[in-house]
């Protein structure tokens, strides 16, 4: 019977959070983790946040206005700052403006709407951005600098200072490159344990706290934080971050247990590197993730376990952003393989 | 049996064919357009690659090497993959009916894929064991078919997607492929082969 009326497809009920309140509770959730960054390593992540969410913001509304769309509501909902704020967290602090820059427009144009905007992208945008800048400058990519803490002998920019590396590339006199940065401690433990030191011995470094890096492990409990307030709010849900950790903890327990020199523990991987910030920020996007409670389940759980082979046998001293990327392209398998059953068929 | 395990796995995943060497990229990206002529085509090319592989192992060591032909590779090796291609099919044909099914229409399409003569030629010139080379070839079909998996999955994800119109068709499916090789960057430092 025609009606004459186009019946959109069920469900009909809407929810009372749209996207605006959502990534606005991200954002918020990211916030002590943010604050916590900047008292351990300096101003960097401000700075890199605020180029990346410019140029984000500036990419978006150009592609929009270039497919004839309208750019006020796709703006203001916040996306973009989303994934400015978690690709600046991936970022070493000390970096160049134009890489943050470069990052987010690659995020947002190729990885979000080349495939058609908000709600159609196939990998997380944050994590294209970061890859493509790891691959393509990896001198860049890996300068990091070490903690302001009381034993560590850093030296750090002042404000200015990073503003004018950032945009000028310049140094203060008598200050090189080299002064500034230090390896990161899962890079220290991956060189470690490849020239044959023992875990045990590596942890009594003075870059090392109580589980993983010296104030890595800060920020590593306010993201846990944040996570649990997008649990709590019901912005996220609980399968991705349980199983992305549990498949991250099984095999470091098991292979610790097994050979506790050649192999780090279980805390230092949980609480060293993006686990947290990909357990509870990265891996959770709606969008690039399996679409039922099993898929996600099954996604997670391969994430941590990539990130674990990635972290203890590959080329990476990191690798959340490359087991996102490669369980994003399998979600569409994982989607098939794991439908829901409907009711009434067997 | 780890140095072959380690061989499968350097195949397979740190230099796939496809998405890391760039080798057979046009069968890649054209049986990709469904899952199940994914699966058919990587089953395909399996069969053929690893007969394909054993046959030029011996035309190399018992022909060419004997008789210090080694300019006549190329030629020999593409040879070689034909016939592997034409017993393929005809084994197919006689024994399997299931198998011709569900390969039949694509083996000739194999005689297009670079790959095959890429994994040849590489055996040849790591001057691989004959087991070896088996597993080296076993490897690049599963790399084949896990890529070839992957696109699928996303392809027909993507007919869903709200692409821009200027990127409609075999680009926004080539954007898609250079993501998943920059993802798959990520087996670097597994194995070195």
């Amino acid at each position: 019977m025609t009606t004459g009326f186009e019946l959109a497809p069920a469900p009909h009920a809407r929810s009372l959070v749209g996207v605006p309140l959502m990534m606005r509770r991200v954002l918020y959730a990211l916030a002590p983790a943010a604050i916590t960054y900047v008292w351990f390593f300096g101003w960097g992540l401000v700075i890199n946040f605020a180029v990346a969410a410019v140029t984000a913001l500036v990419s978006e509304g150009a592609v929009l206005r270039l497919r004839g769309r309208r750019t006020r509501v796709a703006l203001n909902d916040g996306s973009a700052l989303v994934t400015a704020a978690l690709l600046s967290f991936a970022l070493p602090p000390l970096v160049p403006a134009w890489i943050p820059a470069l990052g987010s427009v690659v995020a947002i144009v190729v990885a979000k709407h080349l495939f058609g905007g908000l709600g159609k992208n196939l990998f997380n945008p944050a994590m294209v951005g970061y890859v493509f800048l790891l691959v393509s400058f990896p001198v860049e990519m890996t300068q990091w600098i070490p903690p302001r803490m009381g034993d560590i002998d850093y030296m750090q920019l002042s404000f200015s200072g990073q503003i004018e590396y950032s945009f000028l590339g310049r140094l203060p006199n008598a200050v090189d490159i080299d002064t500034l940065t230090r390896a990161t401690p899962l890079d220290i433990v991956k060189e470690g344990l490849r020239s044959a030191h023992s875990f045990a011995q590596l942890r009594g470094g003075s870059l090392f706290g109580d589980f993983g890096g010296r104030g890595w492990e800060w920020v590593a409990n306010l993201i846990v934080l944040g996570g649990l307030y997008l649990l709590y709010t019901g912005t996220i849900r609980w399968q991705i971050p349980v199983s992305l950790l549990a498949g991250l903890l099984l095999p470091a327990t098991a292979f610790y247990v097994l050979d506790a020199d050649h192999y780090a523990a279980p805390d230092f991987h949980l609480f060293s590197g993006a686990s947290m910030l990909g357990a509870f920020f990265i891996a959770t996007d709606p969008v690039s993730a399996p679409a039922s409670d099993r898929g996600r389940l099954i996604y997670g759980a391969c994430i941590g376990l990539l990130t674990y082979a990635i972290r203890t046998w590959g080329g990476y001293p990191d690798g959340i952003a490359f087991g996102v990327l490669l369980m994003n392209a399998a979600v569409p398998l994982i989607d098939r393989y794991t439908r829901p059953r409907i009711y009434g068929q067997g | 049996m780890g140095e072959l395990l380690l061989i499968v796995v350097a195949a397979a995943l740190v230099n796939n064919f496809v998405l890391v060497q760039f080798l057979g990229v046009c069968p890649a990206l054209g049986a990709s357009r469904r899952l199940e002529g994914a699966i058919g085509m990587a089953l395909a090319t399996g069969l053929v690659l690893t007969t394909a592989s054993g046959l030029s192992f011996l035309v190399d060591h018992f022909v060419l090497q004997r008789f210090e032909l080694q300019y006549l590779r190329l030629l020999s090796f593409v040879l070689v993959i034909g016939v592997s291609l034409q017993l393929a099919n005809r084994l197919s044909r006689s024994f399997s009916p299931f198998l011709q099914r569900l390969l039949g229409i694509y083996v000739p399409l194999i005689a297009s894929n670079c790959a095959v003569l890429g994994v040849v030629l590489l055996n040849s010139a790591a001057s691989r064991s004959f087991v070896a080379a088996l597993f080296y070839a076993a490897g690049a079909s599963l790399g084949f078919g896990l890529a070839l998996a992957l696109l699928a999955g996303l392809r027909e994800r993507l007919q869903h997607s709200d692409v821009p119109l200027a990127f409609r068709g075999p680009a926004i499916v080539f954007v898609t492929a250079g993501i998943l090789s920059l993802a798959f960057l990520g087996f670097t430092g597994f194995a070195r082969l």
